[in-house]
Parts: C-alpha cells; sequence; structure tokens
C-alpha cells in the first residue's frame, strides 16, 4: 500500500511541476505585461524606467529563469502579490478556497446521492417506465450547457416566482445559516443536476451489470430481501467502476462551479480564477489554476486509494 | 444473424456488407432516427440564412440602437437584441458557427486520437504506456480554466500578426486549435482499447506474416474494423465540443462579436432575462436541442454498431 501510494504521490508531484511550468509559460503569453500596466496607468513614465523596472522585476531574463525564481519562492509559500487585490495571493485565495468548498461538497453531495437513487431504480427494471424516465433526465443533464441552465433557474426561481435570490453570498445586514444557504441553493442545484447525468448512466450500468452476476443470484437464493441484496451486495460492487468516473469528473465539477459562481455572483475560486485572467492578475491567476491542477491530480489519487478499500481483490502493495 | 448448423444450408439472403447491415439495425432504431431527423431540421434552419436575408432584406451585423429589444414583426420575425440586431438572423448565423466549430474541432481532435490509439494499441510496449499516460494527464487537468487562459493568450506574442490577432477568423480557428488540444482523449483511449483487442486476431497475424507493413495492416486491417467504435466516440465528441465552444464564447473567451455563435448571443445574459427573456432562452434551447440530438444519435450508433445488442 505505502509503496504504491509513494510511487503515485512522485508521478502527481512530476505532473505537478510540468503543468506549473506550462502554465508559468502560457500566463507569460497573457496580454501586456506588469511593467505596460504600470505605464497605463502613468504616462509619465520614461521607456528608460520602464526598462529599469524590468531589469529590477528580472523580466528581462529569460523564461526559463524567471520561472526557477518563482519557483523557489512558490515552494517557500510566497506565491506574490494580487495586482488588483493589493494583497498577498494567499490571503486572497483563502476566502475563495471556503466559498467553492461549500459549493462543490454540496453540489457533489446532491449528485452523487441523486445519481445512486435514480440510478439504481433505473437498474432495478431495464427497459421499464422508469429507466426511460432516469435515462431521459440524464440525457438532458449531459447535454445542458450549465451557464443557459443557470440562466433559466434565475430566470424561473429568482425573476418570476421570486423564491431565491439570484446571486450573492447572503443580504446585505444579514448573515444567518438561513440566510447563506437561501443563497447556495440555486448554484447547488444548478451544479448538481448538470454534474448529475453522467453520474447517473455510470452507476445505472455498473447496477446493471452486477444485479447479473452471481453472488446476487446467491443473495437472493439465500432469501436476502431486495432492499439489503441491492444496498448489501450489488450496489458496494457498483461503485467500483463509479468511483472512477466521479474522481476524473473533479475537472469537470471544478469547470462547473466556475461557471456557476460567475453566474451566481458567488466570489468562490473558480470566479476568482476568471476574474483574474480577466484582470491581467498574473500572479493570482498562476496560483488558482495550480491549485486546481492540484485539487484534481489529487482527487485522482485518493480514487486509486479508494479501489482497495472497496474491492478487497485490488491489492495495492 | 444465425448461422447455418446443418450442412446442406441454401443461402436465401443475398449477402451484405458490414457497413449495410450497420445501417440496416440504425435504421430500426427509433430515438436515433428522431435524432437524425432533428438534426436535419437543425441544420436546415441554419442554413435557411442565406434565403431569409435575401427575402426580408435582414442581416446578423446591423446595429439598430433606435429598435433595442423590438417584439416580434414582421421584418425582425423573432425581434432585435439589445443592439437592434435580428434575433433570427443572428440565430442562424450563430447555429452555422457552432456547429462549424463542433464538427471542425471534432474532426481535428479524431485524427489526433485515432492517431494516439493506433499508435498506442498496435506498437504497444512503452510507447503505449507513455502516450497513455500522457493521455490520463491530459484528461487529468482542470479543462474550463486552461481553455480560459488559451483563450486570452495574446497572439502577437506568438508571432501573428496585429491585423490576424484582431479578425474575425483567428477568433474562429483559435476556439477550434484550443478545443482539439483537449478533446481528442476520449478518441484516443477508445481506439487503442479496439486496436489492442484487434491486434491478437487470426487476420491480423495473418497479415503481419504475409510481409505486410505497419502501415499496411493499420489501414487495411485495423482502421476498417476499429470504425465502429471510433465512430461513436467522434459522435459523442461533437456534442462536448459544441458545449465548451459554447461555454467559451459565452465567459468572452471563445467566438468574439461581431461574429454570432449560440454561446456569445447570451453574453449579457444578465441583462437579457430581465429585458427580453426569450433572448436569454432561445440561444441556450438550440444549445441543449442539438447537443440532446448529439447525444441521441450517439447512443444509436453504438447499439447498431454493437454485435452483443439484440
Amino acid at each position: 500500500m505505502s509503496r504504491f501510494l509513494l510511487s503515485r504521490l512522485w508521478q502527481t508531484l512530476l505532473v505537478l511541476l510540468v503543468m506549473s511550468f506550462v502554465i508559468y509559460g502560457l500566463i507569460g503569453l497573457m496580454p501586456g505585461d506588469p511593467i505596460d500596466l504600470m505605464m497605463a496607468s502613468n504616462p509619465g513614465m520614461t521607456p528608460e524606467a520602464a526598462a529599469r523596472l524590468r531589469a529590477i522585476y528580472g523580466l528581462d531574463q529569460p523564461l526559463l529563469l524567471r520561472y526557477l525564481h518563482w519557483l523557489q519562492a512558490a515552494v517557500q509559500g510566497d506565491l506574490g502579490y494580487s495586482r488588483v487585490h493589493a494583497r498577498p495571493v494567499l490571503e486572497v485565495m483563502g476566502p475563495a478556497l471556503w466559498q467553492t468548498t461549500k459549493l462543490m461538497l454540496g453540489g457533489f453531495t446532491l449528485a452523487v446521492l441523486l445519481s445512486l437513487v435514480l440510478g439504481t431504480l433505473a437498474a432495478l427494471r431495464p427497459g421499464g417506465w422508469l429507466d426511460g424516465a432516469v435515462s431521459t433526465l440524464a440525457l438532458a443533464g449531459v447535454s445542458v450547457p450549465v451557464f443557459w441552465l443557470a440562466l433559466i433557474f434565475i430566470l424561473v426561481f429568482a425573476q418570476t416566482l421570486r423564491w431565491l435570490p439570484a446571486g450573492g453570498v447572503s443580504n446585505v445586514g444579514d448573515g444567518s445559516l438561513a440566510d447563506v444557504l437561501r443563497h447556495l441553493l440555486l448554484p447547488v442545484l444548478t451544479l448538481a443536476l448538470s454534474t448529475a447525468g453522467q453520474f447517473v448512466r455510470y452507476v445505472r450500468a455498473a447496477m446493471v451489470d452486477v444485479l447479473r452476476m452471481d453472488h446476487v443470484r446467491t443473495a437472493r437464493a439465500k432469501g436476502a430481501g431486495e432492499g439489503r441484496v441491492v444496498r448489501a451486495h450489488a450496489l458496494r460492487n457498483a461503485m467500483i467502476p463509479v468511483v472512477t468516473v466521479v474522481a476524473l469528473s473533479f475537472g469537470t465539477l471544478f469547470g462547473g462551479a466556475l461557471i456557476t459562481e460567475t453566474m451566481f455572483a458567488q466570489p468562490g475560486l473558480g470566479k476568482m480564477i476568471y476574474d483574474s485572467i480577466l484582470g491581467n492578475d498574473y500572479n493570482l491567476a498562476l496560483a488558482g489554476l495550480l491549485f486546481a491542477t492540484l485539487v484534481t491530480l489529487a482527487s485522482n489519487v485518493l480514487a486509486d486509494l479508494a479501489y482497495g478499500w472497496l474491492d478487497p481483490r485490488i491489492s495495492l502493495a | 444473424m444465425s448461422a447455418g448448423v446443418g450442412m446442406a444450408v441454401v443461402a436465401t439472403d443475398a449477402p451484405i456488407s458490414p457497413w449495410r447491415l450497420r445501417l440496416r439495425r440504425f435504421r430500426r432504431q427509433r430515438m436515433g432516427m428522431a435524432a437524425l431527423g432533428l438534426l436535419v431540421l437543425i441544420v436546415l434552419f441554419c442554413l435557411a440564412a442565406w434565403p431569409v436575408q435575401a427575402w426580408l432584406g435582414v442581416d446578423p451585423t446591423t446595429t439598430d440602437l433606435l429598435g433595442r429589444f423590438d417584439p416580434p414583426g414582421p421584418v425582425h420575425l423573432l425581434g432585435t437584441d439589445d443592439a437592434g440586431r435580428d434575433v433570427l438572423m443572428r440565430l442562424m448565423v450563430g447555429g452555422q458557427v457552432s456547429l462549424l466549430v463542433g464538427l471542425i474541432a471534432t474532426l481535428a481532435g479524431a485524427v489526433v486520437g485515432v492517431a494516439v490509439g493506433v499508435a498506442a494499441g498496435y506498437l504497444g510496449g512503452r510507447l503505449d504506456s507513455a502516450l497513455m499516460r500522457f493521455t490520463d494527464g491530459v484528461l487529468a487537468l482542470p479543462l474550463l480554466p486552461l481553455l480560459i487562459v488559451l483563450g486570452a493568450l495574446d497572439l502577437t506574442k506568438l508571432g501573428f500578426s496585429q491585423e490576424f490577432a484582431r479578425s474575425g477568423a483567428a477568433g474562429f480557428w483559435r476556439v477550434v486549435v484550443v478545443i482539439t488540444l483537449f478533446d481528442w482523449t476520449a478518441v484516443a483511449r477508445v481506439v487503442r482499447a479496439a486496436t489492442l483487442a484487434l491486434k491478437g486476431r487470426e487476420f491480423v497475424t495473418s497479415a503481419r506474416a504475409s510481409g505486410g507493413s505497419a502501415w499496411y495492416v493499420v489501414l487495411a486491417h485495423i482502421l476498417p474494423n476499429v470504425a465502429g467504435p471510433m465512430i461513436v466516440a467522434i459522435t459523442l465528441t461533437v456534442g462536448r465540443v459544441i458545449l465548451l465552444e459554447s461555454v467559451l464564447s459565452f465567459l468572452g473567451y471563445g467566438i468574439v462579436p461581431p461574429t454570432p455563435s449560440w454561446g456569445n448571443m447570451l453574453n449579457n445574459a444578465q441583462e437579457l432575462t430581465i429585458q427580453a427573456p426569450m433572448l436569454a432562452v432561445l440561444p441556450g434551447l438550440f444549445i441543449f436541442l442539438t447537443v440532446i440530438a448529439v447525444n441521441l444519435l450517439g447512443d444509436g450508433l453504438r447499439q447498431a454498431f454493437d454485435p452483443r445488442t439484440e
């Protein structure tokens, strides 16, 4: 177990290192550079002064050298300053991270619960009317543009029915739990529905396969009730392929969070990355993108570990 | 199909090619055929841009600031948008752009995916594990933020001329290239798996034993037999690509106005929901229906191509 884990961690670290270089290079190719922005805000600056500043900040050095300097500082926990927020990057990321965690945890939990229930119900009678209904819903979930779903929700629930707020984290002057939850409901629902479609399809397919297996027939033959057969004998086995898909979908889920946060004006990590790219906030964009990559890669490692736990036949020695 | 068990089997059916068989099986799928019909309708709608333009004398880019958010009328059949442009024309032309991005990016990605998949599956060994590691790595990236960064790149820093970087063509090809860079993975995995399964079959071994080069074996024996799952994977990719294009254009990093696309028609969506709800509904509905149809078509093809069904 530990050797496997160690080699996986090494690989992940390597991928992260490569990605950090790629992203660093890409950010350098975005429009303008910090000195251009300074010149834009200070028209009196001479080209000589700009060149001097470039030398001071090391912007005249080759890409690889600049990257190594950045890496050295980053490893020591210094990710630089955010240009727009005028605060250290880590200070800006903290609250955003918490906001995104709430959204993603809510959306993810809801999507998994929904897909387990619906996928299992559909798999119990393949070809039945319930199966048809669930499959249609799943197809709609897979095919809907997330930003449009958010738009429709805002249109229906916020503007027409006026049940829920159209965006933000809480009302001004009110920060109670109920208020925060009310603001979180539409974003979470949007994220969950657009994610659940794919999960449902996998849960259903896996359950259909497992319910045909010998050990399920044995369990039934021994007189176990249908509920117990499904929950104790089938679901756990069906989870193995599902866990892979769910863990691998983390990147997609993060993309969904970026869109929902932008649509519902929630100051999370996704919106932070989007705004930082929009506002040429290089340090913040770099840190946000790397963090997103790190979490996605970590979720893949967790998926591998979950295999061993779900299926004792898979040994991770 | 029942194989003859006895000796004296009279061939009553004329022999049919696998493709004709697949076509026949596909025709029996109601959902798949309905999806195909819907897709044809959507394509016809988008192509109707030219006759409608000639007939009503409207075009997708002329703005009219005095005629913002006009209701449907005899000239503007679906009314006008926030800049006074004809909504129907923009839906049609925007659809052409969105569908074209979907098709071109998917085909380009499919070429990459097939090349990677066949190379990994057929040549095997270290190349296989290296290519598949790379594919897994690409799959594990946070796609959307990266696409936005690539969409935000300054093309002049890559050596393109100022003029090209600002043109509509640059916007179009940028989206195509950016999506192609990432969305070849599904095809690569499917093709690799199918190639691996074929590689051990007798007819492939026989072709290699008779001195067929790798190129020959791949072109004559592997690719035709991989085609089934490959086409299904490619079809399903189209839907994903259309969704990606729409969200990139919506966020401002895909197709850039004045060129319309279904995604960028929703650019100032929040304002639209208040002033003209239909403008916020229609383009998204077109994306939704198109992607549903493409996905249903993919499912139908899968069932028609899979010998295990029925």
